[in-house]
């Protein structure tokens, strides 16, 4: 190991180091000072986020089980970005009494599942995968379980661990059955050798249902709603927009290098999911009342349009699917960031509260409506030039229906998210949210999410940069 | 910058304005210069766009500008126009114009209302200015969404229903537009090269004949169900009806008026053989709309129910026209877009101004207004008869040039269809002259009636720049018929190729 394979995986050894950081904070502080690793945790991952975008090196460690190639550079920088956004979020919610004792737990999970993730998008072998998943999965059942005496959340931290447990089960045995046929855990030599045998196609559809999990595609997604509504909001924001997000790079990544010999099996499968998401996804939105459950569902059906560009198979597909996820996190993060304001503030999360909540808070519900209008695909914001370019790739590769059942989703989308706008802004309510002072990080974190969703759309340079960087079947 | 992207910066820096000021009244003045200036600039446009063809311009578009968006998916920002967007685009320019000053007494949130008004006015301005499917579809969208909360908000009646029930239908039919529009991106270059969303590139290359057949359809319902085509009409009646004045005349003024351009527009001119094949459903469904508009016309009571109707019928007519694919039919579709926006803007606004008064929409419950509000009442007149076709006023000219151009067509079913359609003058007649009657004449009702005031000076602004753009069209329909004549003769060319 020198200096040169050191920079190569600087985004995970950073982090490392941060995290190693924080936990020794965490011990020197006294009960008083506790309160100052928020800031040193915040500032510290700022830092890391800044040398992340540093250039890249490209290249491969360990036998090519690590790989590092622009591709993967943008993805964990996208992602750091999501979290520092989340960190900011979590401030102020971190400050209250009952997480005195636990900040630097905190930080210590979710940097912990960060380097899981960012290992996982790296990763060249099977084996890498896996490490990288159960990192990214593990303390992401703690951070469920954060609020361990408020019931909800200690449920939600037991189904997420037995539900990941039953995923990792599914995808290892996928693994092993690749294995078996092709002697190799290593992407390339795995790709080599995968044909259209009924073995290589079990071994496949295994390992994509444990990624289906991860993703929450339908019909895996069953465990998503109540771990959302139960985990803390901070944490169910990271869980669905950070962990999401790495779960469809990483699906991407696999399915254009390693699979793409049977894209003519998984197309078609896809294409069932993505319909199926998208329509179960909407069809449960539309019912909700709490915001937490109505985001999740939401962020399924939006994973179903992801799989919109993954079946486009072309180098336009992985380009939108990255940009998509890119927009996504600031369109997502705006909503879940106003909601946790909100619950924060005035323990209220039922979109009933919101009534009225443009006369009192204007600020907030415009940030709101921003962002569920990115979400919903409308003009001028970033999400609908996420959703066309999704849109463009699915129909040049010919899958025109695909794309009605999609648009038309996006329609019934529509109708839920203006549920959320009517309720700002056209409902009365005899007791509105009072008019408050949002805290300083939080409005950083807002403000980062608002020019994201603004001005993403209009800078074509993003796009073109990651279509730079892709590569289709 | 070139003189066409101002029509989309004047509004945005116009609510840029409005989000600085601080009381209703500088709201106010400040919509009111902007949207001035636009209709300024959109006078000199037609100034520049006739003279530069009278200096013998003969381009396609004029006023171009290209600058490349996404380079990769080969997106431009793309504007020009022809001598149909600049009418659209003056058309736009005096509605807004005019819806300005017919909202002038907004009281509720007047800031957010006027800056959600300008944004669908910039929508629909951009759309009307592009050449580019992408960046239109993405003005269509931006002029679809304000009304939401447009409805919402300053609405009155249902009007939550409403609004949600016209978002959704506009949004569902620009579901099936945007699939159309990306069918007709990627077969535009069937014989390779890069595709393209330019609609000039595109108009000249012949798209595959099974991709015209399943996309034609798709891009004409889209851009129809914002026509009002039946039998996705429905978001109409009840849309106007619970939409606040100028949002009503915007709306049945112009956004409709989106659905007939990019009917010719896109799925006319970009897919001919299919429109070709296939329009005799089309036909039948748009006079469908023509007459059943009009009788629906005939048994409301709601004012503004009438006149929703009696918008479906008559945007019925312009893709009715649209549909007969000559140029006599597709002059007067034009003209009757453009007169029907003047007309119907001015019968909302006049409605308007009347509820504001007496407090109901119902014919039964009114009589006499003539005697007491004598300026409203000849005005409500002139836009009664314009809208029945009466010469010497827009509607006439319009009429009778769709109607002339739809009986060019020897073979039965087209002569049929026209019969059919030319039956909805006399009901308009009918409608129109019933609620004339009953509206001003006869008796005063009620006695709260005899104070109330004529219009003031507001509303006297809005009301006759719409009547003199009415009048003007009608008695010199000579060079706006030139000036759209000449620019219908590249999608007419392309025609004659396919229709013997």
């Amino acid at each position: 190991m020198n200096l040169d394979s050191f920079l190569l995986m600087r985004h995970e050894m950073v982090l490392t180091i941060i995290t190693l950081m924080v936990l020794i904070a965490d011990l020197s502080f006294n009960e008083e000072k506790k309160i100052k690793v928020i800031w040193l945790a915040t500032a510290l991952f700022a830092i890391n986020t800044i040398i992340g975008f540093l250039p890249n090196i490209s290249g491969n460690l360990f036998g090519n089980m690590y790989k590092n190639t622009d591709l993967q550079w943008t993805m964990k920088n996208i992602l750091n970005l999501g979290v520092l956004v989340v960190l900011l979020q979590s401030v102020e919610w971190l400050k209250s009494a009952d997480n005195k004792y636990k900040i630097s737990e905190f930080y210590l999970l979710v940097f912990s599942t960060l380097i899981g993730m960012q290992f996982m998008i790296s990763s060249g072998s099977f084996l890498m995968l896996y490490l990288g998943l159960e990192l990214a999965t593990i303390p992401m059942a703690a951070l469920a379980a954060y609020d361990r005496y408020r019931h909800h959340s200690a449920e939600a931290g037991i189904k997420l661990i037995l539900s990941a447990a039953m995923s990792s089960a599914v995808l290892l045995l996928g693994i092993t059955l690749i294995y078996g046929t092709t002697g190799s855990t290593y992407f390339d030599v795995v790709a080599l050798k995968y044909a259209n045998i009924p073995l290589q196609t079990l071994a496949f559809i295994f390992f994509f249902s444990g990624m289906a999990f991860k993703i929450s595609l339908v019909p895996f997604h069953l465990w998503t709603a109540d771990v959302y509504e139960g985990a803390p909001v901070n944490v169910t924001s990271y869980l669905s927009v950070i962990s999401k997000g790495a779960s469809a790079f990483i699906l991407i990544i696999v399915l254009f290098t390693v699979f793409n010999s049977i894209s003519m099996i998984w197309k078609p499968l896809l294409y069932i999911i993505s319909v199926l998401t998208m329509t179960i996804g909407n069809l449960f939105a539309i019912r909700q009342q709490n915001m937490k459950r109505f985001l999740a569902f939401s962020s399924i059906a939006q994973a179903g349009f992801i799989l919109l560009g993954i079946i486009g198979a072309s180098s336009i597909g992985m380009t939108s699917v990255v940009y998509f996820v890119f927009v996504y996190i600031f369109s997502n993060l705006g909503a879940f960031g106003v909601v946790s304001v909100i619950y924060y503030k005035t323990q209220k999360e039922n979109m009933d509260d919101y009534n009225g909540l443009y006369h009192t808070n204007p600020k907030l519900s415009l940030i709101m409506m921003l962002a569920l209008f990115s979400l919903a695909g409308i003009p001028p914001v970033a999400g609908y030039f996420g959703k066309f370019f999704l849109f463009t790739a699915a129909a040049s590769s010919g899958y025109y229906w695909l794309v009605f059942i999609a648009v038309l989703n996006a329609t019934i989308s529509l109708y839920y998210y203006l549920l959320v706008v009517k309720a700002m802004f056209i409902n009365k309510s005899e007791t509105p949210i009072a008019y408050f002072k949002t805290d300083v990080p939080a409005k950083i974190a807002l403000s980062i999410c608002v020019l994201g969703i603004f001005f993403i759309g209009f800078f074509s340079i993003i796009y073109q940069y990651l279509e730079s960087i892709s590569f289709g079947i | 910058m070139d003189i066409l992207s101002l029509f989309v910066i004047i509004p945005i820096l116009t609510v840029i304005g409005i989000m600085i000021t601080k009381d209703a009244k500088q709201t106010r003045v400040i919509s009111a210069i902007g949207m001035g200036l636009q209709l300024i600039l959109a006078a000199y446009l037609v100034y520049a766009y006739l003279s530069a063809r009278q200096a013998g311009d003969l381009a396609e578009m004029l006023f171009r500008a290209d600058y490349v968006w996404y380079a990769n998916l080969n997106i431009h920002y793309a504007v020009g126009v022809d001598g149909i967007s600049v009418a659209m685009i003056a058309l736009t320019s005096i509605v807004v114009f005019a819806g300005i000053f017919a909202s002038w007494q907004v009281e509720f949130l007047p800031k957010e209302f006027f800056i959600s008004l300008i944004l669908l006015s910039g929508g629909v301005f951009g759309f009307f200015i592009s050449l580019d499917l992408f960046t239109m579809f993405l003005f269509y969208e931006v002029a679809v969404i304000p009304m939401y909360l447009l409805i919402g908000i300053w609405g009155s009646g249902p009007k939550e229903y409403a609004a949600m029930k016209l978002t959704l239908m506009l949004m569902g039919g620009s579901a099936l537009l945007l699939v159309g529009l990306l069918g007709i991106y990627t077969n535009s270059a069937p014989d390779g090269g890069p595709l393209t969303f330019n609609i000039l590139e595109i108009a000249k290359v012949n798209i595959p004949i099974e991709a015209q057949r399943m996309f034609f359809p798709m891009t004409f319902v889209g851009f129809g169900i914002l026509g009002a085509l039946f039998p996705f009409h429905t978001w109409s009646p009840d849309g106007h009806a619970s939409a606040p004045t100028a949002v009503s005349m915007l709306h049945a003024g112009v956004l409709m008026k989106l659905g007939g351009y990019g009917a010719f527009r896109v799925a006319i001119f970009l897919l001919p053989e299919a429109a070709h094949e296939l329009s005799w459903i089309f036909i039948i469904l748009t006079s469908i709309s023509v007459v059943y508009g009009a009788f629906g016309a005939i048994v409301q009571k709601d004012l503004k129910y009438i006149n929703a109707y009696s918008s479906v019928s008559h945007c019925g007519l312009v893709l009715f026209a649209v549909l007969m694919m000559n140029k006599t039919a597709m002059d007067g579709a034009i003209l009757q877009m453009i007169s029907h926006g003047l007309m119907t803007a001015l019968f909302f606004a006049l409605i308007g101004m009347i509820y504001g008064r007496t407090h109901t929409r119902m014919i039964n419950e009114m009589g006499g207004l003539m005697k007491v509000m004598p300026f409203l009442g000849v005005a409500y007149v002139i836009a009664g008869l314009a809208s029945l076709g009466l010469p010497g006023l827009s509607g006439f000219v319009a009429e009778m040039t769709i109607f002339f151009g739809a009986f060019q067509h020897v073979d039965v079913f087209h002569r049929v269809v026209t019969i059919v359609a030319v039956s909805s003058i006399v009901i308009t007649a009918v409608y129109i002259l019933r609620v004339v009657g009953a509206l001003l004449f006869g008796p005063i009702k009620n006695d709260h009636f005899l104070h109330l005031e004529d219009a003031k000076w507001f509303e006297k602004l809005s009301t006759v720049t719409l009547i003199l753009a009415i009048a003007a069209i009608g008695i010199a329909p000579f060079w706006l018929s030139t000036m759209i004549g000449d620019s219908l003769q590249p999608i007419i060319d392309k025609l004659t190729v396919i229709i013997p």
